[in-house]
């Protein structure tokens, strides 16, 4: 940016910086991911290194068009996060070519085209996310059973990288299943209520541990909030746009399921399912795509919640959070345009407030 | 507890910079050995300048005024030593600028000599006129860097009916701590200042806020203050801009002021530690204000510390009395928040210099700006409730109308929002040069309604005059006719007549021309086409 010799005070700045905001989401990010690790073995592993190394590889080739330095933006990490956070929302075994994409997808057209950081109107990662499952809904809807790494029928390190590159074996196709929101829906549309459908035994049962068929890095609900409350604890973010998405999804969830439990998840379904705490707290805070204040902030989160639960309930797909993510994001402006912070010295429409004599 | 207050009790507004006050604030107070020469501007105040009234050659004492206010909004300027005047003309002033400004040069005679000082032994069976006008005599401004003439503020309060007194002692901004060493030194008389300064505005109670970083003040000012029951010294949290008269009045009384309204009209009156240490000395000592606490800070200073400096001494002589470990890579007038930086170090100290900063290389880098996150940051830490990233994103466009819907004219420069930037962005470089050009648009805006409103009386009255000529004309043709009527009636024609009515034709052509159509329309009168000039052609 080109500065004037003489800048305006203040000559004393903050030591936090973009880079310093980044790492810490990740860092916040980490116990999930390496639970996810852990759960889903070595391929979980290559795919997260592989859609991160393919988003890095994104941007750098459009800074390298625009003729921009890359490595400056590269070490911001806003690149890196985004490739982790569309990692940890993919199926864990998805074949190599997801990743590679979906990096290259959320880098390029997620965020570059817009102009780079700070300027794109999506979530780069939900951009990516959705495109994938919209072009690719087969291998994006593809769950595997938890296999934890340290337990004997995990595929080990060349395995893999077998399963990574050239897609799931045979041998592991018994317990490749459908997730409690896939298998709601499906049950529901051969004509079964919930209530039976959860009485049978291949029913996918909660887990609060993460112990369940789902995302990379998402099953775990109690790691990916004890992130969450990281970021708040470090006023990364505020509580305003978790509190209010989980509110959104939650709220209206516990009314349908206590009119017909028949036909309707409860809340708690809605809650450890899916990404909806994943969404809460490191997808629908990223800071260029929610609004800037806490009423805003509210409003944009409950509608997120609200839009995950219509789409979980009644929406061709069993989960919600990408698409309600980016319908947020479009009203983002708008939101913004309407709550507006009052200012000192005025009221809420701007006006000057009348003096209150102190006596 | 403290984990959900972390979380949901987030401070409103500020930010929370390191201090850097300490060890200056607590060496012990240092007196400048007066220098050689002192230069002393006439601008130290806002307002008109002082007028110079002693001449090159004069000898003077000190506390002798040597320039007098130049308009009801100015102050005087007195000698800060003895000596004798040795010029009167331009120094560089303490803006980053580097620009000049009219100063009167003193050469000290070494012997720093007072003229005669008459104190008041009872000032407060004085009528309250009479303290405000010892003030203004005595050249008291606002010390904390406004320097607004404290008189004129003294009658804005007494005029409004001001009830409450605030005395600020935040002294919010990092590295300086003079309001703290004249608390810590001088709290007496900062609390009879407190109790002139609420005689001459008639307040019933003053509030002393002191941010709590300052414990030593607060024990000082609580003792001095003992045994006055409506003088209340009221520890605030520090946090940045305490010090801000806005929000030291909403943390002291819960009241916010108007956006269209000074504080006064709220029934308070702000004024500094410094200030009323100053009036104190006007109206007890009967000593003008030629002196002040400065603080020298900063990683270049090898001794920092607080000085008593008269003023008008030089940068260089007081950062030479310190002394410096390095050549400073910046030098700040006043604090990192809002100060202004110097241009080099021969420019004067003046009334309103709370501080002089001289940051070595690692406290003067200046990180570079990266792009927008629209994290927010700037917003959360306004304390007028702005949203900086709104209006830098609107300034970029050059959208300066769309920044000013943001409330860009609410912004107090204070500085949080860039301070807290994790992308560093200048933030307030934008609002100041938004301000700067929005204010110019303004002047050029007015300066041609002005011009336009003059070429149009122009040419109305030039019409108005022509009309006018053209209807005396009109007449003196009919009177003419008439008589050249009753002559030939007369049948005894005068020669001399005749002639005269000729001569007076030839005379005015013009009117003549302007005589039959009507002029306005018509544009045929030639002095109405020489003076329908557009209003820009009237302004060029």
């Amino acid at each position: 940016m080109n500065q004037p010799s003489v800048v305006a005070a203040p000559y004393t700045y903050i030591s936090k910086n973009v880079t310093n905001v980044m790492s810490w989401v990740m860092i916040a990010l980490t116990p999930a991911t390496l639970y996810g690790f852990w759960l889903y073995g070595w391929p979980a592993i290559f795919l997260w290194c592989l859609t991160i190394l393919s988003t890095l590889a994104g941007e750098a080739f459009c800074l390298r068009l625009m003729g921009k330095p890359a490595k400056p933006v590269l070490l911001d990490c806003s690149a890196a996060l985004t490739g982790w956070l569309l990692a940890v929302s993919l199926p864990p075994w998805a074949p190599w070519w997801i990743g590679v994409m979906g990096g290259l997808f959320a880098a390029i057209f997620g965020k570059q085209v817009f102009g780079g950081l700070g300027q794109n109107p999506f979530n780069p990662a939900m951009v990516a996310r959705v495109a994938l499952l919209i072009s690719f809904p087969v291998p994006m809807t593809s769950w595997v059973s938890p296999l934890p790494i340290t337990t004997a029928d995990a595929p080990g390190l060349w395995q893999g990288l077998m399963i990574t590159l050239n897609g799931m074996p045979k041998a592991y196709d018994a317990i490749a299943s459908a997730s409690l929101l896939g298998f709601a829906k499906t049950e529901m549309s051969r004509g079964l209520d919930l209530v039976q459908a959860f009485a049978q035994s291949a029913a996918p049962s909660l887990s609060i541990e993460g112990f369940r068929q789902g995302s990379l890095g998402e099953t775990a609900s109690f790691l990916v909030a004890g992130g969450g409350l990281v970021l708040l604890w470090l006023r990364i973010i505020t509580w305003h746009i978790p509190a209010a998405v989980l509110a959104g999804v939650m709220i209206p969830a516990a009314i349908a399921h206590g009119i017909d439990p028949g036909h309707y998840l409860p809340a708690s379904s809605h809650l450890i399912s899916g990404g909806i705490v994943l969404g809460a707290f490191f997808i629908a805070t990223d800071y260029v795509t929610s609004p800037n204040t806490p009423l805003g902030q509210i409003l944009f989160g409950l509608g997120i919640g609200f839009l995950t639960w219509i789409i979980r309930t009644w929406g061709g797909y069993p989960e919600g959070v990408a698409f309600a993510v980016m319908l947020m994001n479009i009203m983002t402006p708008i939101i913004d345009r309407v709550c507006k912070p009052r200012i000192y010295g005025r009221n809420r429409r701007g006006k000057p407030i009348v003096a209150d004599k102190v006596i | 507890m403290g984990f959900m207050e972390r979380i949901f009790k987030q401070p409103r507004w500020g930010v929370h910079p390191d201090d850097h006050k300490r060890p200056a604030a607590d060496a012990p107070l240092r007196h400048l050995p007066t220098p050689a020469k002192l230069y002393v501007p006439l601008v130290q105040h806002v307002g008109a300048p002082a007028r110079p009234i002693v001449l090159v050659g004069d000898k003077v004492l000190k506390g002798q005024m040597i320039a007098e206010p130049g308009g009801n909004i100015s102050a005087p300027i007195h000698a800060p030593t003895s000596g004798t005047i040795v010029a009167i003309g331009d120094v560089t002033a303490p803006h980053p600028s580097g620009l000049t400004l009219p100063a009167i040069t003193i050469e000290s005679d070494g012997r720093n000599e007072w003229i005669p000082c008459h104190g008041v032994d009872d000032p407060f069976s004085l009528p309250p006129e009479q303290i405000t006008k010892i003030t203004a005599a005595a050249g008291v401004v606002g010390l904390g860097g406004a320097t607004f003439p404290s008189a004129v503020k003294f009658n804005l309060g007494k005029r409004l009916e001001v009830s409450t007194l605030i005395v600020n002692g935040g002294e919010c901004e990092p590295y300086l701590s003079s309001d703290d060493a004249i608390m810590r030194g001088y709290a007496d008389q900062v609390i009879d200042g407190v109790r002139l300064v609420m005689h001459a505005i008639g307040a019933r109670q003053a509030l002393v806020g002191i941010e709590d970083n300052k414990p030593e003040a607060i024990a000082a000012m609580k003792k001095a203050a003992e045994g006055f029951d409506n003088i209340h010294i009221r520890p605030v949290p520090a946090w940045y801009p305490m010090g801000s008269d806005k929000q030291l009045i909403q943390v002291l009384t819960g009241k916010e002021v108007p956006a269209d309204a000074r504080a006064a009209e709220l029934g308070v009156l702000v004024h500094n530690v410094s200030t009323c240490a100053a009036v104190h000395k006007a109206v007890r000592l009967g000593q003008p204000l030629v002196e002040r606490i400065v603080t020298v800070n900063g990683g270049a200073v090898k001794n920092p510390g607080n000085i008593f400096v008269p003023i008008g001494t030089l940068v260089e002589d007081l950062l030479a009395f310190c002394g410096l470990k390095e050549n400073p890579e910046r030098m700040i007038l006043g604090g990192p928040m809002m100060g202004t930086p110097l241009p080099h170090s021969r420019t004067p100290v003046v009334k309103g210099a709370s501080g002089i900063l001289a940051f070595n290389e690692a406290e003067a880098a200046v990180p570079d700006a990266g792009p927008c996150i629209r994290c927010g940051s700037c917003s959360k830490a306004c304390p007028m409730g702005l949203l900086p990233l709104e209006m830098a994103a609107h300034i970029r466009a050059d959208d300066l109308e769309g920044a000013e819907a943001y409330g860009l004219q609410d912004c107090i420069a204070c500085g949080c929002c860039s301070f807290i930037c994790p992308s560093h962005i200048p933030l307030v470089q934008y609002f100041n040069h938004a301000k700067g050009e929005l204010y110019s648009q303004e002047r050029a805006k007015l300066r041609t309604e002005a011009t336009k409103r003059l070429a149009e009386a122009r040419t109305a009255r030039l019409e108005r005059e022509a009309v006018e000529k053209a209807e005396a004309a009109a007449k003196r043709k009919a009177a003419r006719a008439a008589a050249k009527a009753a002559e030939a009636a007369k049948l005894a024609p005068s020669p001399d007549k005749g002639r005269d009515g000729e001569g007076f034709a030839a005379a005015s052509p013009a009117v003549m021309a302007a005589n039959p159509p009507s002029p306005p329309l018509s544009g045929g009168s030639p002095d109405g086409a020489e003076t329908a000039p557009t209003p820009e052609g009237a302004s060029s």
